[in-house]
């Protein structure tokens, strides 16, 4: 029926109201095909209206949703041929687990064979063969997942739409299920992916590119690595890992000033004397002495088994560092010098007054907590954060494959955002 | 707990109905029990003209239940797509045949339908329209307090994967809400069976429902033959009731 040959996403200035509200606010972003997207933002960020308007299930007060080449927007649900999987699996429990699968098909007037061949390669793929003539109720939390998985991909859909998939799996199944999605994608290389999220983790993982969201906008996008190791604005920074970020002021002869110590880091394009953000990864920080010495006294030890955390008290700002697991470590209330490298720091435009708060009280959260003892993932993704290259330069953001240029006249303004703040800009 | 619910319970409940029950196999009551043991007024109450209010009775039930059932329910899908304003306005609408007394509504239905062109006085189909006025509002209740209950994720699943709209009603909405379906299908019927007031304004002399028997039997004195009409009218009713449980509990584990 409605399956596009021509697979691909592309969000064209999409707002979504409720009742005067913005959920969503002039979203612009392209997912190419075959790539995979993940909408990372904290809850009410917009993320997952802007896949229910892919979906059809809100309706866009304006702009235009395009499914490859065509302009569905004004299409009900039922004739985008999307593969859809949501939290709670939604999987039919009237049905067996192969009429779920074979939902889709049935639907679209597929011929038997075609449907039983179909059923049996989606459960092939998904491993899940072996319950073909079970009920959902007789399937554990990541069977359903499959199962769902399946069903949605049964369709062929030239896009799929995954939102929050694995937040109802505990942690362990989690993993694996991450796996099983990166290898899925890699079986069917031609499917778009868009895969909304609150956990970074699964970004960072699964994603080609990240599209950051916040308050209905969309805050950055760029590859895994360009938002961890340039973040366009302190709300990505804090986001996407953890970060120090550290109210600075932009010194004349390049370099910056943190309370009343300089400190030498790139400033390019910031005009001296301007306030800025600088941001600072804790596993890049080290202790003792070094470039970039940072004093001040321990507030708090999180010992985490590879690594330990301090908390120190720098002129009045609270500083973090992971270190590689210390022999000695310090005593609470002890003085201690850190250091970290220049290129490992990135200088990011000031915030709003406002927003720095908001966006400073977030980052120990996400990032700190809930990666394990392994620490954060920019050991996952194994490499130093390279020099940072012209962060505060707006055209410095990332374009993805397909980008499309930024058009930042055509988002409303904000009145709380400083008109340096790389936000709104299309993806 | 228990003494408590059983001093409540016996005399209110289950006392009337074994009364009723002795009495149907009795000859005299002038004592604390009923004497003279008979089965002759189940031999009245099983065949000829109770016989004929009985098939009458299930036929007007099953009829009257269906067709609250269907209205009902279509009238709490097409509800779901309102507004809550509008969604409002409907619910008491359908809540008005409860509200007002049935008595009334037997009179209005009758009072209606009594000129062409919609000339139903004097037929079958009077009855059966008033017993299925009187029964959808309870159709009606339980398939939109289902609906509500029915978590939009199965409907927009079924959408996603390509099903329109009328596939979605047939395949998913309406086999997930058949738990509630045959629940209100019972009490329907189970309300219709017992309905007497409004009846009695409106049923023709070849169209007697089994409540009509009954009262009529004691109306004229004859208490221990409207006993049994009355086990019998009882009896019927449970019988489908079970038979309809039986099939949701099915439903619900398939």
């Amino acid at each position: 029926m409605a399956t596009s040959a021509a697979g691909g996403i592309r969000f064209d200035a999409v707002t979504v109201a409720y009742d005067g509200n913005v959920v969503l606010d002039a979203l612009d972003l392209t997912v190419a095909p075959g790539e995979v997207m993940a909408l990372l933002g904290p809850s009410g960020s917009g993320k997952t209206t802007a896949l229910r308007a892919v979906a059809g299930f809100v309706r866009p007060a304006s702009g235009r949703v395009h499914l490859g080449d065509r302009d569905v927007t004004d299409l009900p649900p039922h004739r985008r041929g999307i593969g859809m999987v949501v939290q709670q699996y939604a999987l039919f429990p009237h049905m067996r687990v192969e009429d779920n699968v074979a939902f889709g098909l049935k639907a679209r007037k597929a011929d038997r064979s075609e449907i039983r061949a179909r059923v049996a390669e989606a459960l092939e793929m998904t491993g899940m063969a072996a319950y073909a003539r079970r009920h959902p109720r007789e399937l554990s939390g990541g069977q359903q997942q499959r199962v769902a998985i399946a069903r949605a991909l049964a369709i062929r859909p030239a896009v799929l739409l995954l939102d929050e998939p694995l937040s109802a799996l505990d942690a362990r199944l989690r993993s694996g299920m991450l796996a099983e999605l990166a290898r899925l994608h890699r079986e069917l290389p031609e499917v778009s992916i868009l895969y909304v999220t609150h956990d970074q983790l699964e970004a960072l993982t699964l994603a080609d590119r990240i599209a950051v969201m916040d308050r209905a906008r969309l805050q950055a996008c760029g590859t895994p690595q360009e938002l961890y190791r340039a973040p366009a604005n302190a709300f990505t920074a804090s986001f996407v890992g953890s970060a120090n970020l550290l109210p600075v002021t932009v010194g004349g002869t390049g370099g910056v000033t943190l309370g009343g110590t300089r400190l030498a880091v790139g400033t390019a394009g910031a005009a001296p004397g301007a306030r800025a953000t600088l941001c600072v990864r804790p596993h890049l920080i080290g202790l003792g002495d070094g470039p970039n010495r940072l004093s001040g006294t321990v507030a708090e030890i999180q010992w985490r088994g590879a690594t330990h955390r301090l908390y120190v008290d720098v002129a009045g700002h609270r500083v973090m560092a992971d270190l590689r697991e210390l022999r000695t470590p310090p005593a609470l209330g002890d003085t201690v010098t850190l250091h970290f490298a220049p290129e490992d720091a990135v200088l990011l435009p000031a915030e709003a007054a406002g927003e720095a708060t908001g966006a400073a009280g977030r980052p120990a959260g996400p990032a700190g907590d809930r990666t394990g003892p392994a620490g954060d993932p920019a050991e996952t993704a194994g490499t130093p954060a390279g020099p940072a290259d012209k962060p505060t330069d707006p055209a410095g953001t990332p374009t993805g494959p397909s980008g499309k240029a930024t058009d930042p006249a055509g988002t409303p303004a904000d009145p709380s955002d400083e008109p340096a703040e790389a936000v709104g800009h299309g993806c | 707990m228990w003494a408590v619910f059983l001093v409540l319970f016996l005399p209110l409940f289950a006392l009337p109905l074994l009364v009723v029950l002795g009495a149907s196999f009795a000859t005299h009551w002038s004592g604390v029990l009923p004497s003279g043991f008979t089965t002759a007024h189940y031999q009245a109450a099983t065949r000829g003209e109770a016989l004929r209010a009985l098939t009458t009775s299930l036929v007007t039930a099953v009829t009257a239940s269906l067709l609250a059932l269907t209205a009902g329910t279509w009238a709490a899908l097409a509800a779901a797509a309102l507004r809550k304003r509008h969604r409002k306005v409907m619910d008491a609408l359908f809540v008005l045949p409860v509200a007002v007394p049935s008595v009334v509504v037997g009179l209005a239905i009758l009072v209606a339908f009594s000129q062409p062109p919609f000339l139903l006085n004097g037929t079958r189909w009077i009855v059966i329209t008033a017993h299925a006025v009187l029964v959808t509002a309870f159709a009606h209740q339980s398939v939109s307090a289902a609906l509500a209950r029915l978590d939009p994720a199965y409907e927009q699943a079924a959408a996603s994967l390509g099903a329109s709209p009328a596939h979605v009603l047939w395949r998913v909405k309406l086999p997930l809400l058949l738990p509630s379906l045959t629940a209100a299908a019972g009490l329907c019927f189970a309300l219709s069976m017992g309905e007497l007031s409004a009846t009695m304004m409106l049923y023709p002399p070849d169209w007697t429902p089994l409540p009509v028997l009954v009262h009529a039997a004691t109306d004229r004195g004859a208490l221990f033959t409207g006993s049994a009409v009355a086990v019998v009218l009882m009896a019927a009713t449970l019988l489908v009731l079970l038979a309809v449980s039986r099939v949701r509990t099915r439903a619900s584990y398939r």
